[in-house]
């Protein structure tokens, strides 16, 4: 493979090339460098860069390969962590000023794993403050800007690591996603994103939001290089009780399966409730929302309708759960054993006072809402009937999935908006995730991959597949199969026509 | 304020109680973390990220912890749930690393249990049991400076090697219609269940080292008048002593609040519903904080873990390993043994029935072993001012020291001789009496030689021996034992002088 610049290269190529000693892991890492160097001034993608770390990694991948050591398949295919994940020694601060300079003395399950594929690690990569929000501007270290659109929003929480991608900073990224942040920025970046079944990957030493919500993922910009990364990160973890005792499913050799383009039999469920046939969702969205589904007839899938009524008490349930949860797995940032110390006259004033300058509004915003809800004599009104609501939407996927074998919609109802455009109006941004939200609820998987630009703004429109629990081999299957189908009408990626970026000296 | 003596407040009122009893497991490691639990280690030695509460960090409940809940609950009679939850308790203290303690809720592991309670003369008192639930226990705040209080330190210190520590908590169910003999039962309860955990080994059980403690919940009603039935008469408001750490000091406890309640209500002012602390020095109580600030703990599953879900065939497994009740078996014992009420009694206060079962069980006669163990034993005990069972010799030394008097070679003098080296790590008795030369002396030539000496020194009593005043030979056989300094077989001796005096037969 004759190659000018690696890093628009996809991993899958990048690890056939490192097999076959067309390229160096360091020579890898050192383009990733330059061209974070080059652009990240303006994207904002990472909030932490560890050039050396990552070089180390390299050459030491290198050093065994050149020894005749058997690698794992991504050895020396650099990668970006999202900063909700701890990394030994790697500064961790889930974009909240309250951890900044906080050193974790401790990986995530998730970090050991990349490092035990030997991966070098970029960097981490910025979000919104401990995962609330849509788009990234509520990081506290500023926002991350969309590669396809500066003035625009890359998404959120996870906007770092999809904008990471889009601007060709790494080839690979780990996401979260509680209620969206993989699956939304991956559709507003023109990335494939993947939230897991719940369970599937540890969950171990990723910095919680919402507990029963959190589900950390791979990012990718092709869903063969997602699957490659899934497998990394997933599998039984006996530091996470919740976690699933059972194989990572095949989803590479479902990514494989699907390219071939035949979904003979394959029966495709279009959910009336988070497909905008009430209206609400923009057209050009609509639009290739549909092209898409005319995609997946073509290769032989059923398409049908279906409708899942209780989707519509989603998105409250969610904001009563996840505040919830959150006001409790946030209460330990109390200053009192790591992270910001606002040195007062007591404790109880140190903690307040730490507390108060140490998060951010959205954040004080969701605290009080779950401090709320949980208080004596609110529980059974808020989080009591959340919790009845979460079952119905179980239900209603349930009795989807006996008619189908995936479900799907548009992941957002629109393009990215611009920066500051909602940042005043709450609700408006949590409208984003309509969509995306319900399977949280469920617990079960959920990709979104590209599926076109908006005609009347230019800007990427993301589908959304949604399966089973334990079967995010199926999102890989119809997500290949509808990949390759439109590539072939692009003439290639959809990333590759995002515009070239202004390249700093 | 004017309180009064137990028995006036009796006289005038119904007491109502109920008391929690917290109980520290002797598992290896901690409630969710792999971290030693033990006493008395250096300060924040046995922590990890989960147990101090680092961003990120997830618990794993401990297999062993949730046997032993279910043990007690099964020796307190009480049901299993087939599927019982952990819940978060929020509130903000700086010994509570995660700012919210894991607990067990509306769906605690055991339920509905009762217990026999024996009073010291024998009268049986069944204690209905509301609950036994799984909990971690918080670490331990050091105020250095001002009165030792949080209040007013210069700073406070933080040891988080107890935070985690697994606790059962056992709630009774109201106690009513025991009268003046309210301190007694209550006190004979926290016996009891001090006696079970030992039993079922499951705890250390020192309440000196705050392994098992209780909080005192005592309220006082009217007395019901004539044609009505005192259930009838609602419940006062209650007080609650928190950790009171003795069983002199339940009964002291209950008296004083029993005592200052009723002086409060005769003197037409109301109880406070709030908690107490309980000062040993002064055996009084003082208020904590009021029901009217008390904190709400917004209570909600812990959605980090799995409910906990015993199998039944597992729960009948462990009813197999029940001991039998303490109670029962000390009746059992002292027929087998042939004790005394009071030996009996003894022994118990003593905590000396183990090691006298486990002398006995290798051998010793009863009565034997009790006379080592409540004599010599707990004198040197009491020097020391330590436990019986701290002491460092075994029962298994104690049946060797018999085993050696029964077997001639040494005297109960040189036996007590030998136990002082045992106690001095000198080794076994038996190794102990040949490093001290403590055998008695059994060869004849050297025993007829001293007597000879003896004989020879005092003519006038070998005239009265040989006169027939047998009795005279004793004042031969001291002088003997002086000269061998203790080490002779007095009968051996005895025999001799009379062999000698030719009045043998
Ligand atoms: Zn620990």
């Amino acid at each position: 493979m004759s190659v000018t610049d690696w890093t628009r290269a996809t991993a899958a190529q990048m690890a056939d090339a490192l097999a076959a000693g067309e390229v160096t892991s360091v020579e890898l890492v050192q383009a990733h460098l330059d061209r974070i160097a080059a652009v990240d001034g303006p994207v904002h993608a990472f909030l932490h860069i560890d050039a050396e770390g990552a070089l180390e990694t390299a050459r030491a991948v290198d050093a065994d390969r050149a020894a005749g050591v058997s690698l794992p398949r991504l050895a020396g295919v650099p990668i970006g962590i999202k900063d909700v994940l701890v990394t030994k020694g790697l500064p961790t601060t889930a974009g909240s000023r309250i951890l900044e300079g906080w050193i974790p003395p401790y990986d995530a399950t998730v970090t050991r794993r990349v490092r035990e594929a030997r991966m070098p690690i970029l960097g981490k990569t910025n979000m919104d403050e401990f995962a609330m929000g849509s788009s990234t501007e509520h990081s506290g270290y500023g926002p991350t800007r969309n590669p396809w659109d500066l003035d625009r929003i890359p998404g959120g929480s996870g906007g770092g690591s999809a904008a990471a991608l889009a601007a060709f900073e790494a080839p690979l990224t780990i996401g979260s996603d509680t209620g969206g942040s993989i699956r939304q920025p991956a559709s507003v970046t023109a990335t494939v994103g993947v939230k897991p079944t719940y369970g599937g990957v540890s969950r171990f030493g990723a910095i919680a939001l919402a507990s029963s919500l959190d589900q950390l993922g791979p990012c990718g910009r092709t869903v063969l290089d997602t699957a490659l990364l899934h497998e990394v990160m997933g599998g039984h973890d006996e530091m996470d009780a919740t976690s699933l005792d059972e194989p990572v499913p095949a989803v590479v050799e479902a990514a494989l399966e699907g390219a071939r383009m035949d979904l003979t039999g394959v029966k495709v469920g279009v959910v009336r409730e988070l497909s905008g046939a009430d209206g609400g969702y923009q057209a050009g969205v609509t639009q290739r929302f549909e092209e898409s589904l005319a995609k997946l007839r073509d290769m032989g899938a059923e398409v049908v309708e279906v409708s899942c009524p209780s989707f519509e008490y989603a998105l409250a349930a969610y904001y009563v759960i996840l505040p919830s949860e959150a006001s409790s797995n946030l209460a330990k940032f109390d200053s009192v054993r790591f992270g910001l110390r606002v040195e007062k006259t007591t404790v109880e004033k140190t903690m307040l006072a730490t507390r108060a300058e140490g998060f951010g509004d959205e954040v004080k915003r969701r605290i009080i809402l779950g401090t709320y809800a949980l208080s004596a004599g609110y529980y059974d009104a808020y989080y009591g009937s959340a919790q009845k609501v979460r079952t119905l939407v179980q239900r209603d996927f349930d009795a989807a999935f006996e008619r189908c074998d995936v479900l799907v919609s548009p992941t957002t109802p629109t393009t990215p908006f611009k920066i500051g455009e909602r940042i005043d109006d709450p609700l408006a941004m949590y409208l984003n995730d309509i969509a995306t939200i319900p399977a949280n609820l469920a617990g079960i998987p959920g990709m979104s991959l590209p599926s076109g630009l908006a005609p009347e703004d230019g800007l990427p429109v993301g589908f959304q597949i949604l399966a089973p629990a334990h079967e995010d081999a199926r999102l890989y299957r119809i997500g290949a199969a509808l990949e390759a189908s439109l590539a072939a009408e692009w003439g290639g990626p959809l990333s590759a026509q995002a515009p070239e970026l202004e390249v700093a000296e | 304020m004017t309180t009064m003596t137990y028995e006036q407040a009796m006289e005038e009122f119904d007491p109502v109680f109920g008391i929690e009893v917290h109980v520290e497991l002797n598992t290896a490691t901690k409630m969710f973390c792999g971290c030693a639990n033990e006493f008395g280690a250096e300060p924040n030695t046995q922590v990890c990220p989960v147990c101090l509460g680092l961003p990120g960090a997830m618990p794993v409940t401990n297999q062993k912890a949730v046997e032993s809940a279910i043990r007690l609950g099964l020796a307190l009679g009480c049901s299993i749930r087939e599927s019982s939850r952990f819940a978060r308790k929020n509130y903000f203290y700086p010994d509570l690393s995660k700012d919210y303690q894991i607990s067990q809720y509306d769906e605690p592991t055991c339920y509905e249990g009762s217990l026999d309670v024996v009073l010291d003369d024998g009268t049986v008192v069944t204690v209905a049991i509301e609950r036994a639930h799984m909990e971690e226990d918080a670490g331990k705040n050091t105020h250095v400076g001002g009165s030792g209080g949080i209040q007013g330190a210069d700073y406070s210190l933080v040891d988080y090697n107890r935070g985690g520590v697994p606790l059962v908590e056992i709630v009774t169910k109201p106690i009513t219609g025991m009268g003046d003999r309210t301190a007694e039962v209550a006190r004979a309860y926290v016996a009891t269940i001090r006696d079970i955990v030992r039993a079922l080994g499951i705890s250390d059980g020192r309440m000196e080292q705050g392994s098992v403690r209780a909080d005192v919940n005592l309220s006082l009603r009217p007395k019901a008048v004539a044609g009505e039935s005192q259930d009838d008469v609602p419940f006062g408001k209650r007080s609650e002593t928190k950790n009171v750490n003795s069983l002199r000091a339940i009964e002291r406890a209950v008296r004083f609040e029993a005592g200052r309640q009723a002086a409060l209500l005769l003197a037409g002012q109301p109880v406070v519903q709030e908690t107490r602390h309980w000062h040993e020095d002064t055996s009084s109580t003082t208020p904590g904080r009021s029901k009217e600030e008390a904190e709400d703990y917004r209570y909600f599953p812990e959605p980090d873990l799995l409910p906990v879900e015993p199998s039944r065939e597992w729960v009948e497994e462990l009813r197999g390993t029940i001991p039998e009740h303490p109670a029962k078996m000390r009746a059992r014992l002292r027929e087998e043994w042939g004790f005394s009420d009071l030996e009996m009694r003894d022994a118990v206060a003593a905590d000396a029935l183990d090691l006298i079962a486990a002398t006995v069980a290798v051998g010793t006669t009863a009565q034997a072993a009790r006379k080592w163990w409540m004599g010599e034993l707990s004198r040197v005990a009491n020097d020391r001012e330590v436990a019986l069972t701290s002491l460092p010799v075994s029962p298994a030394a104690i049946a060797e020291l018999q085993g050696l008097i029964d077997a001639g070679k040494i005297n109960d003098k040189l036996a007590r001789q030998a136990l002082e080296g045992v106690l001095a790590g000198e080794g076994s008795p038996a190794e102990v009496v040949e490093s001290r030369g403590l055998e008695v002396v059994s060869d004849d030539s050297a025993l007829e030689k001293a007597v000879d000496d003896a004989l020879a020194s005092q003519p006038d009593v070998l005239a009265k021996i040989q006169d027939g005043k047998l009795q005279a030979a004793g004042a031969i056989v001291g002088a003997v034992m002086k000269a061998t300094r203790g080490q002779a077989d007095a009968g051996r001796v005895r025999e001799i002088i009379l062999q000698r005096a030719g009045v043998e037969g």
